[in-house]
C-alpha cells in the first residue's frame, strides 16, 4: 500500500487548447463581401466564406434568411430574376465567375444544382440523363453517350433500378428515384460542385436515407453545398455548416462544432429550437 | 404558441424534472454517505444494517434516469447546450449511483470494524466526510443553476480530501506497527477514507460535467494536454 497519495486524477486544470480553425486556406469556392439585392431591397449582407472541396457544405437558418439566394449565387441562377443585383466576389478555383468574360452555361455545367421538387423532363430516364450532353455536344458516339448515361446512373445510385427501362418515362419513377434521376442529370456533365437546394424534403424516410447516402460517397469526387431546413439531416451529411440569420452569415464551423458548442448565442438558439 | 415553441417548452420541463429526479438522487446518495459514516463512529449496528438495506430507492432512480434521458434523446434529438445537459445527465446519473455503492461500502467496513475495540478515536474520517458531502452537495447545486464558478471549487476541494487521506493512512499505519491486533479494523478505516476520497472523485467528475454542460470546455485528464 503507498505511503503517500497517488498523483490526483484531475487536478490541477490546464487552458483548454483553441479549437482548429473552421475552414483552412484551400477553398473551391470562395466568397467575400458578397452583397445581394432583389431592386432595393438587400437580402444578403457582407457574406464571406470559404467552402472547401470535397467536403459538404450545410447552410442553415429559417426560412427568408437568405441561404437559397446564396446557394444560388454560386451558379449565378438569380442572374434570370428581375432587378436582381450582386456586390462582392465569388470565385472558383481563384476565377471570379461574376466577371463579364465568364460563359454562364459552362458555368452552370461545372456548378450543377438540384432543386427541392425533382423536375425530371416529360421524357424517358435515358435522355434526361443524356439531355445536357446532348445540348452541351459532351459526347461524340452513341457508344460514348450510352456509357457516359449508365455511369452516371450508377453514380446516382439509381442504375440497378432502372437498367432494364431506361427508355420509359421518367415520369413513371417514385420521388425519391425521380431526384436521383436528377441528381445522375446533374452528375453526367461532369460537374465540380453540386448545389442541392432541400434535395430531400419532399422524400419519405428510406428515400431520404439514400440521398444522404448519396451525398456521403459523392462528396470524394465533388464539392457539395446543401441547403436544408432539416438539423439533423445538416449534421448527419456535412463537414462544415454555416448558418445564416437574416441574410448574414452568423457562424460557419465544423459542423460537429455548430451542433454540439456553437459559439454564437444566435445559433445554440437555432439549432435547440428556440426560434425558426 | 408556434409547435417549435411548444417543443421547446415541453423538452424543458422535461429536462426540469429530470434534474429534479437528479438532485433527488443526489440527496439519498449524501444522506447514506452520513449514515453510513454515523454508523461508524456512533458504532451504531442498527444503523449501519440500514444503510446496508438502503440503497432501493437510489438504484431505481438510476435506471429511472437513464431512461428519461433515452426517451429525451430519441423522441427531440437536442442540439448544442440540450444535448450537453442530456449527456452530463447521463454522466451525472452513473456517478451519483456509485456514490451510493460506495457508501454501502463504508458501511460494510464499518460492520466490520465495529467488531473489533475501536483502534483510536475518529476524527479526520468524519471530516472527509464532511467534504465529501459538502462536494457532492455544490457539484449537484452547480448542475441545478449551471454554476460554473461553484464547479470550480469542488474541483479545488479535492486536493484537502486527498490529503485527508494520506494522512489517515500515515497515523494508522504507525497504530498498526505498534500493535497487529490493530491491522483488521485499522484496514477496515483505511478503506473507508478510500471510499470518501472515490466519493470525492465522482463529485469533481459532476463539476466536470457541469463545466462542459455550460461551457462546452472538456476539463477532465488536463484535456489541454491531450488536445
Amino acid at each position: 500500500m503507498p505511503t503517500t497519495a497517488p498523483p490526483r486524477p484531475h487536478l490541477p486544470r490546464a487552458p483548454v487548447a483553441a479549437p482548429e480553425p473552421a475552414v483552412q486556406a484551400t477553398a473551391k469556392i470562395d466568397v467575400s463581401g458578397l452583397d445581394f439585392y432583389y431592386g432595393t431591397r438587400r437580402v444578403l449582407e457582407q457574406i464571406s466564406v470559404q467552402i472547401r472541396p470535397n467536403e459538404v457544405t450545410a447552410l442553415i437558418g429559417p426560412s427568408g434568411c437568405g441561404k437559397s439566394t446564396f446557394l444560388r449565387t454560386l451558379n449565378r441562377m438569380n442572374d434570370i430574376v428581375p432587378g436582381a443585383r450582386v456586390e462582392g466576389a465569388v470565385t472558383i478555383d481563384g476565377q471570379d465567375i461574376y466577371a463579364s468574360s465568364v460563359d454562364v452555361v459552362d458555368l452552370r455545367r461545372r456548378v450543377g444544382m438540384v432543386f427541392q421538387r425533382s423536375n425530371p423532363f416529360p421524357k424517358s430516364i435515358f435522355d434526361n440523363v443524356a439531355y445536357g450532353l446532348r445540348i452541351n455536344r459532351l459526347t461524340t458516339s452513341r457508344e460514348e453517350l450510352g456509357g457516359r448515361v449508365e455511369s452516371s446512373l450508377k453514380s446516382a445510385a439509381l442504375w440497378e433500378e432502372v437498367k432494364d427501362r431506361l427508355h420509359t418515362s421518367a415520369l413513371s419513377l417514385s420521388g425519391g428515384q425521380q431526384q436521383r434521376l436528377c441528381i445522375a442529370r446533374a452528375l453526367a456533365v461532369e460537374p465540380e460542385i453540386i448545389l442541392m437546394d432541400e434535395p430531400a424534403s419532399a422524400l419519405d424516410p428510406i428515400a431520404t436515407q439514400r440521398i444522404e447516402e448519396l451525398i456521403y460517397q459523392l462528396k470524394t469526387r465533388y464539392t457539395i453545398v446543401i441547403v436544408t431546413h432539416n438539423m439533423q439531416q445538416a449534421a448527419r451529411v456535412s463537414d462544415v455548416t454555416v448558418f445564416f440569420w437574416l441574410g448574414k452569415l452568423v457562424e460557419c464551423d465544423r459542423t460537429d462544432r455548430i451542433f454540439t458548442a456553437p459559439t454564437e448565442k444566435l445559433t445554440e438558439d437555432y439549432v435547440t429550437g428556440r426560434f425558426g | 404558441m408556434s409547435s417549435s415553441e411548444q417543443r421547446v417548452r415541453h423538452f424543458q420541463d422535461e429536462l426540469e424534472q429530470l434534474k429534479a429526479r437528479l438532485l433527488e438522487m443526489g440527496g439519498l446518495a449524501e444522506e447514506q454517505v452520513r449514515l453510513a459514516v454515523k454508523g461508524l463512529v456512533d458504532r451504531d449496528r442498527d444503523l449501519i444494517a440500514r444503510v446496508l438495506a438502503g440503497d432501493g430507492p437510489l438504484n431505481a432512480l438510476h435506471i429511472e434516469v437513464d431512461s428519461r434521458c433515452f426517451t429525451l434523446l430519441a423522441l427531440y434529438q437536442p442540439m448544442a447546450v440540450d444535448l450537453r445537459a442530456i449527456v452530463a445527465a447521463v454522466k451525472i446519473n452513473t456517478d451519483l449511483e456509485r456514490v451510493g455503492d460506495l457508501a454501502i461500502n463504508i458501511a460494510e467496513a464499518a460492520r466490520q470494524y465495529v467488531g473489533h475495540p475501536p483502534v483510536k478515536k475518529l476524527i479526520d474520517i468524519p471530516r472527509m466526510a464532511t467534504i465529501a458531502q459538502r462536494m457532492l452537495r455544490d457539484a449537484l447545486d452547480a448542475f441545478v443553476r449551471r454554476d460554473t464558478e461553484l464547479a470550480q471549487h469542488v474541483l479545488n476541494e479535492d486536493d484537502a480530501l486527498d490529503a485527508l487521506k494520506t494522512q489517515i493512512f500515515r497515523e494508522l499505519l504507525t497504530y498498526m506497527l505498534q500493535d497487529p491486533a490493530t491491522i483488521e479494523p485499522a484496514l477496515d478505516l483505511i478503506l473507508v477514507s478510500r471510499h470518501l476520497e472515490r466519493i470525492g472523485d465522482h463529485a469533481t467528475n459532476v463539476a466536470e460535467d457541469v463545466i462542459f454542460m455550460v461551457l462546452a470546455k472538456d476539463v477532465r485528464h488536463h484535456a489541454a494536454e491531450g488536445n
